[in-house]
């Protein structure tokens, strides 16, 4: 994934707050993945406006880490879940 | 025992009307009637209990789920309920309007049966004239509305050579995914195996179009595959794991731990008219009966794969090996194994078989085999 690329969740795919569980997971077809806390907050900052350099950055200053760590493991959750088909890039 | 864990999938079968009458539909051989079934507002509390309970994805299906004039309001409560709304439809029946009504009740996801790809295949498999065309018309209107779309193909001997134009078809109609499923044999298929039975080239060679396109479509469309069951070595992770993810709600409100369970005739179904939703889960006796491990005999109860696999499927055990507590005779371990691979290249060589379709709700069912 490249900074300048924008990830969006496409239609049909959501978070969601598991009430009965207390985690949240992200909703797709046939699908319901429970989200660690760094996979919440990754997804919570994916709006469809941002780029992923701004995001990135973003969760850096946020959790106070290094923004190339943070691309390092968001790209490949995003990675993962763009093959799926649950993730769309523009 | 252990408590069981909350259900994550509900799949509510709305009715088992359908205009089509597929020789492998999966609706059990005796059908609900249109008067047994659940009411509107039976099943909007059915949805908001199975939401309390833990559910997140509703499967919802029938017989033919736009059979049922109250869709929309369904759809509309499931989502009010906190439930990821999936529709399993042939199409018949949705019309442009009902697809934006669907939309504005905030239904989620589309999956559309595909039962050939062309019209004298699907119409012929399907048992309705003009439904492949219709169905086209129905899946334009899909794209046209912006519903994320999961094609659902079934295969088998009349059918598999089609898998490569059916891979085509789901990546024009911009569908994200598609279901590759040979015919599980159960219901009405089990009367049509003479019919439908692959071959084991031809379940070969549907695996090897898979992997292919798998590669070839990565990121453009996922792929997930039900081979041909009675050629593998192991048998299927049913339901995955009796009574551990899912469960099923008839037209009539008897809970299920699968669509077949009703096929083990022990076994003793609680309905949503006489108790809560939660305790037909945790504490019903038909969820209880192979739940876990414990129930399991040899070679089973050794097994390194009992928890992979969970012995398999309980209703294929029942009808293959008349016990439902045997290892499912897909399983190289069971003792049924070899005559089932050899009956299944005998289904597969018949010469030719008519199909046999299944019958309407009511209507006295075809004599079993």
């Amino acid at each position: 994934m490249q900074p300048a690329e924008i990830p969006t969740l496409p239609r049909g795919v959501r978070l969601h707050w598991d009430r009965v569980r207390e985690t949240w997971v992200l909703l797709a077809p046939e699908r319901a993945i429970t989200l660690d806390q760094v996979g919440h907050a990754i997804l919570s900052e994916v709006d469809g406006s941002r780029s992923f350099g701004e995001i990135t950055a973003g969760l850096a200053a946020k959790y106070n880490a290094p923004q190339e760590q943070i691309a390092k493991d968001s790209a490949g959750f995003l990675g993962a879940l763009r093959e799926r088909r649950f993730l769309e890039v523009a | 025992m252990t408590k069981a864990r909350p259900p994550i999938a509900m799949l509510a079968e709305l009715t088992h009307r359908c205009p089509l009458s597929c020789p492998y539909c999966s609706n059990p051989i005796e059908m609900a009637r249109q008067d047994a079934e659940l009411s509107t507002e039976e099943w909007k509390s059915v949805f908001a209990q199975a939401a309390d309970l833990g559910v997140l994805q509703l499967h919802l299906s029938g017989g033919e789920p736009a059979t049922r004039r109250d869709l929309e309001d369904l759809v509309q409560a499931a989502r009010e309920a906190g439930l990821y709304t999936n529709l399993i439809t042939s199409g018949i029946g949705l019309t442009e309007r009902r697809l934006k009504a669907l939309d504005a009740a905030g239904l989620d996801h589309v999956q559309l049966s595909l039962q050939g790809t062309t019209p004298e295949m699907a119409d012929e498999i399907g048992g309705y004239k003009g439904g492949f065309k219709r169905k086209m018309q129905v899946a334009e209107w899909i794209a046209e509305i912006g519903f994320p779309l999961t094609l659902n193909a079934v295969l088998h001997r009349r059918n598999l050579h089609q898998l490569p134009r059916a891979l085509e078809m789901a990546v024009e109609m911009g569908a994200r995914r598609i279901e590759v499923a040979t015919v599980q044999f159960h219901g009405w298929a089990l009367k049509n195996r003479d019919a439908l039975m692959p071959t084991r080239e031809q379940a070969a060679e549907a695996t090897r179009i898979v992997q292919e396109a798998r590669l070839r479509l990565k990121g453009t469309l996922v792929i997930d595959y039900v081979p041909a069951d009675y050629h593998s070595d192991y048998p299927k992770r049913c339901m995955g794991g009796w009574g551990s993810t899912g469960l099923n709600v008839a037209p009539d409100g008897q809970v299920l731990p699968c669509h077949a369970a009703q096929t083990i005739p022990h076994l003793r179904f609680d309905n949503v008219r006489e108790r809560p939703l939660s305790e037909i889960w945790y504490d019903g006796a038909a969820f209880n009966a192979y739940r876990g491990t414990d129930w399991m005999p040899e070679p089973c109860s050794s097994c390194e794969r009992k928890t992979v696999d969970f012995g398999g499927c309980r209703c294929q055990a029942m009808a293959l090996a008349g016990d439902p507590a045997a290892t499912d005779p897909v399983c190289i371990k069971s003792p049924h194994h070899v005559d089932l691979q050899a009956r299944a290249d005998a289904h597969a060589a018949a010469e030719y078989a008519a199909l046999i379709y299944r019958s309407a709700p009511g209507k006295a069912p075809e004599p079993a085999e």
